[in-house]
Protein backbone atom coordinates (compact mmCIF):
# COMPACT_ATOMS: atom_id res chain seq x y z
CA UNK A 1 0.00 0.00 0.00
CA UNK A 2 1.36 3.25 -1.09
CA UNK A 3 1.80 5.84 1.49
CA UNK A 4 -1.03 8.59 1.00
CA UNK A 5 1.30 11.37 1.44
CA UNK A 6 3.21 11.33 -1.94
CA UNK A 7 3.94 14.02 -4.94
CA UNK A 8 2.91 13.27 -8.54
CA UNK A 9 3.79 15.94 -11.22
CA UNK A 10 2.72 15.92 -14.43
CA UNK A 11 5.31 17.05 -16.76
CA UNK A 12 3.47 18.63 -19.94
CA UNK A 13 6.10 21.12 -20.60
CA UNK A 14 8.98 20.52 -22.51
CA UNK A 15 10.66 23.85 -22.02
CA UNK A 16 13.84 23.65 -20.35
CA UNK A 17 12.71 26.41 -17.35
CA UNK A 18 9.83 24.51 -16.47
CA UNK A 19 11.35 20.97 -16.87
CA UNK A 20 13.57 22.34 -14.56
CA UNK A 21 11.35 23.60 -11.66
CA UNK A 22 9.48 20.29 -12.16
CA UNK A 23 12.65 18.40 -11.35
CA UNK A 24 13.49 20.77 -8.33
CA UNK A 25 10.25 20.53 -6.65
CA UNK A 26 10.54 16.45 -7.44
CA UNK A 27 13.89 16.30 -5.65
CA UNK A 28 12.56 18.57 -2.96
CA UNK A 29 9.64 16.02 -2.57
CA UNK A 30 12.03 13.23 -2.36
CA UNK A 31 14.33 14.53 0.19
CA UNK A 32 11.53 14.88 2.58
CA UNK A 33 10.84 10.98 2.31
CA UNK A 34 7.66 11.50 0.18
CA UNK A 35 7.08 8.82 -2.66
CA UNK A 36 7.33 11.05 -5.56
CA UNK A 37 5.97 9.97 -9.51
CA UNK A 38 6.83 12.07 -12.04
CA UNK A 39 4.35 11.24 -15.33
CA UNK A 40 6.12 12.61 -18.39
CA UNK A 41 3.20 13.82 -21.16
CA UNK A 42 3.43 15.57 -24.73
CA UNK A 43 6.11 18.04 -25.23
CA UNK A 44 7.20 16.58 -21.70
CA UNK A 45 8.31 13.48 -22.51
CA UNK A 46 11.33 15.54 -24.40
CA UNK A 47 13.01 15.49 -20.96
CA UNK A 48 13.53 11.92 -20.19
CA UNK A 49 14.38 11.13 -24.36
CA UNK A 50 18.20 10.34 -25.14
CA UNK A 51 18.35 12.83 -27.63
CA UNK A 52 18.41 10.31 -30.97
CA UNK A 53 16.58 11.04 -33.45
CA UNK A 54 12.81 9.56 -33.84
CA UNK A 55 9.96 9.10 -35.57
CA UNK A 56 8.84 6.50 -38.66
CA UNK A 57 6.50 8.19 -41.35
CA UNK A 58 6.87 11.87 -42.51
CA UNK A 59 5.41 13.42 -40.00
CA UNK A 60 6.84 11.69 -37.39
CA UNK A 61 10.21 11.94 -38.81
CA UNK A 62 9.49 16.10 -39.21
CA UNK A 63 8.71 16.09 -35.74
CA UNK A 64 11.74 14.22 -34.63
CA UNK A 65 13.51 16.66 -36.41
CA UNK A 66 12.14 19.80 -35.48
CA UNK A 67 11.20 19.04 -32.04
CA UNK A 68 14.11 16.89 -30.80
CA UNK A 69 14.30 15.18 -27.86
CA UNK A 70 16.73 15.01 -25.39
CA UNK A 71 17.34 16.88 -21.83
CA UNK A 72 20.27 19.36 -22.98
CA UNK A 73 18.24 20.11 -26.26
CA UNK A 74 15.02 21.91 -24.88
CA UNK A 75 15.11 25.46 -24.73
CA UNK A 76 14.01 27.58 -22.14
CA UNK A 77 10.05 29.08 -22.65
CA UNK A 78 10.89 32.44 -23.05
CA UNK A 79 13.65 34.35 -24.94
CA UNK A 80 15.42 30.86 -26.80
CA UNK A 81 16.03 32.69 -30.20
CA UNK A 82 16.22 29.13 -31.60
CA UNK A 83 18.58 28.08 -29.42
CA UNK A 84 20.42 31.05 -28.36
CA UNK A 85 18.37 31.54 -24.97
CA UNK A 86 19.57 27.87 -24.43
CA UNK A 87 22.78 28.62 -24.67
CA UNK A 88 22.96 31.65 -23.19
CA UNK A 89 20.80 30.12 -20.11
CA UNK A 90 23.44 27.57 -19.74
CA UNK A 91 26.02 29.93 -19.29
CA UNK A 92 24.55 31.99 -16.84
CA UNK A 93 23.51 28.50 -14.79
CA UNK A 94 27.66 27.99 -14.92
CA UNK A 95 28.45 31.09 -13.71
CA UNK A 96 26.45 30.77 -10.75
CA UNK A 97 26.78 27.33 -10.02
CA UNK A 98 23.33 26.26 -10.27
CA UNK A 99 23.25 22.60 -11.15
CA UNK A 100 22.60 21.78 -14.53
CA UNK A 101 19.47 19.97 -15.82
CA UNK A 102 20.88 16.68 -16.78
CA UNK A 103 22.65 16.34 -13.44
CA UNK A 104 19.14 17.50 -12.07
CA UNK A 105 17.77 14.82 -13.71
CA UNK A 106 20.17 12.08 -12.38
CA UNK A 107 19.70 13.42 -8.78
CA UNK A 108 16.18 12.56 -8.68
CA UNK A 109 16.75 9.25 -10.40
CA UNK A 110 19.34 8.83 -7.48
CA UNK A 111 16.44 9.57 -5.07
CA UNK A 112 13.57 7.27 -6.23
CA UNK A 113 11.86 9.49 -8.12
CA UNK A 114 10.16 7.86 -10.34
CA UNK A 115 9.96 9.02 -14.38
CA UNK A 116 6.28 7.60 -15.90
CA UNK A 117 6.19 7.94 -19.72
CA UNK A 118 3.03 8.31 -21.12
CA UNK A 119 2.34 5.84 -23.62
CA UNK A 120 -0.36 7.86 -25.98
CA UNK A 121 2.08 10.88 -26.58
CA UNK A 122 4.94 8.38 -27.20
CA UNK A 123 2.48 7.26 -30.00
CA UNK A 124 1.54 9.98 -31.68
CA UNK A 125 4.79 11.70 -32.09
CA UNK A 126 6.29 7.89 -32.69
CA UNK A 127 8.58 7.83 -30.15
CA UNK A 128 9.97 4.42 -28.98
CA UNK A 129 10.62 2.61 -25.38
CA UNK A 130 14.00 2.77 -27.07
CA UNK A 131 14.30 6.55 -27.42
CA UNK A 132 13.71 7.26 -23.71
CA UNK A 133 16.65 7.03 -21.05
CA UNK A 134 16.82 3.42 -19.28
CA UNK A 135 15.96 5.11 -15.84
CA UNK A 136 12.34 6.00 -17.30
CA UNK A 137 9.60 3.21 -16.63
CA UNK A 138 6.89 1.37 -18.41
CA UNK A 139 4.87 3.72 -20.69
CA UNK A 140 1.33 4.05 -18.90
CA UNK A 141 -1.80 6.13 -19.17
CA UNK A 142 -3.60 8.49 -17.59
CA UNK A 143 -5.32 5.50 -15.09
CA UNK A 144 -1.85 5.21 -13.46
CA UNK A 145 -1.16 8.84 -13.34
CA UNK A 146 -4.47 9.40 -11.39
CA UNK A 147 -3.89 6.15 -9.18
CA UNK A 148 -0.85 7.98 -7.99
CA UNK A 149 -2.47 11.16 -7.60
CA UNK A 150 -5.55 9.91 -5.98
CA UNK A 151 -2.51 8.59 -3.19
CA UNK A 152 -0.78 11.54 -3.03
CA UNK A 153 -1.54 14.85 -0.86
CA UNK A 154 -0.21 17.41 -3.99
CA UNK A 155 -0.38 16.75 -7.47
CA UNK A 156 1.18 19.27 -9.89
CA UNK A 157 0.96 19.95 -13.29
CA UNK A 158 3.90 21.70 -15.17
CA UNK B 1 29.28 30.98 21.14
CA UNK B 2 26.02 29.62 23.37
CA UNK B 3 24.86 26.04 23.37
CA UNK B 4 27.96 24.26 21.37
CA UNK B 5 26.35 21.00 19.86
CA UNK B 6 28.42 17.82 19.73
CA UNK B 7 28.33 16.91 16.21
CA UNK B 8 28.53 13.26 15.14
CA UNK B 9 28.62 13.67 11.03
CA UNK B 10 29.83 16.73 9.78
CA UNK B 11 28.89 17.88 6.39
CA UNK B 12 30.33 20.81 3.88
CA UNK B 13 27.56 22.27 1.54
CA UNK B 14 29.23 25.63 1.01
CA UNK B 15 28.86 27.10 -2.70
CA UNK B 16 25.71 24.30 -3.14
CA UNK B 17 22.41 26.10 -4.35
CA UNK B 18 18.92 24.73 -3.86
CA UNK B 19 17.98 21.91 -4.39
CA UNK B 20 21.19 20.23 -3.39
CA UNK B 21 21.73 21.34 0.29
CA UNK B 22 18.24 19.54 1.61
CA UNK B 23 19.45 16.08 -0.60
CA UNK B 24 23.07 15.84 0.85
CA UNK B 25 21.60 16.54 4.25
CA UNK B 26 18.66 14.18 3.53
CA UNK B 27 21.10 11.51 2.64
CA UNK B 28 23.34 12.43 5.46
CA UNK B 29 20.42 12.04 7.98
CA UNK B 30 19.10 8.80 6.46
CA UNK B 31 22.86 6.92 6.82
CA UNK B 32 22.70 8.17 10.63
CA UNK B 33 21.18 6.51 13.42
CA UNK B 34 18.27 8.08 15.69
CA UNK B 35 19.59 10.70 18.00
CA UNK B 36 22.78 11.07 16.43
CA UNK B 37 23.49 15.52 15.54
CA UNK B 38 24.69 16.50 12.44
CA UNK B 39 26.18 19.45 11.82
CA UNK B 40 26.43 21.03 8.29
CA UNK B 41 27.81 24.60 6.87
CA UNK B 42 25.95 25.91 3.40
CA UNK B 43 26.69 29.32 1.98
CA UNK B 44 23.01 29.28 0.25
CA UNK B 45 20.60 31.87 1.69
CA UNK B 46 18.34 29.83 0.72
CA UNK B 47 19.18 27.06 3.44
CA UNK B 48 17.80 29.57 6.21
CA UNK B 49 14.21 28.72 5.56
CA UNK B 50 14.49 25.95 3.56
CA UNK B 51 16.63 23.79 6.17
CA UNK B 52 13.53 24.19 8.73
CA UNK B 53 10.89 23.80 6.59
CA UNK B 54 12.96 20.48 5.81
CA UNK B 55 13.22 19.29 9.34
CA UNK B 56 9.18 20.46 9.57
CA UNK B 57 8.04 18.31 7.14
CA UNK B 58 10.31 15.23 7.96
CA UNK B 59 9.89 15.36 11.57
CA UNK B 60 13.52 15.78 12.34
CA UNK B 61 14.85 18.21 14.92
CA UNK B 62 16.35 21.90 13.76
CA UNK B 63 18.38 22.28 17.41
CA UNK B 64 20.10 25.64 15.78
CA UNK B 65 20.55 27.79 12.70
CA UNK B 66 22.87 30.51 12.95
CA UNK B 67 24.31 32.85 10.32
CA UNK B 68 27.80 34.22 10.88
CA UNK B 69 28.41 36.61 8.01
CA UNK B 70 28.72 34.30 4.61
CA UNK B 71 28.66 31.45 6.35
CA UNK B 72 25.37 29.58 7.98
CA UNK B 73 26.06 26.42 10.36
CA UNK B 74 23.02 24.68 11.29
CA UNK B 75 22.84 21.47 13.48
CA UNK B 76 19.45 18.53 12.96
CA UNK B 77 19.08 15.70 15.66
CA UNK B 78 17.71 12.81 13.62
CA UNK B 79 14.46 11.61 15.32
CA UNK B 80 13.29 9.34 12.78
Amino acid sequence: MAKEDGVTIIVFSGDMDKVMAAFNIAIGAAAAGKETNMFFTFWGIKAIQKGNLTGQGFFGRMMGLLNRGGINTIGPSRFNFWGIGRWMFKQMMKSHKITPLEELRQTAIDLGVKLLPCEMSMQVMEIKAEHLIDEAEESCGVATMLEKAFHSKMTLFV
Amino acid sequence: MPGQTNADVKLNLEGLLCPIPIVKVSQAIKTMEVGKVLEATATDPGVLADIPAWTKSTGNELISIERDGKLIRFHIKKVK
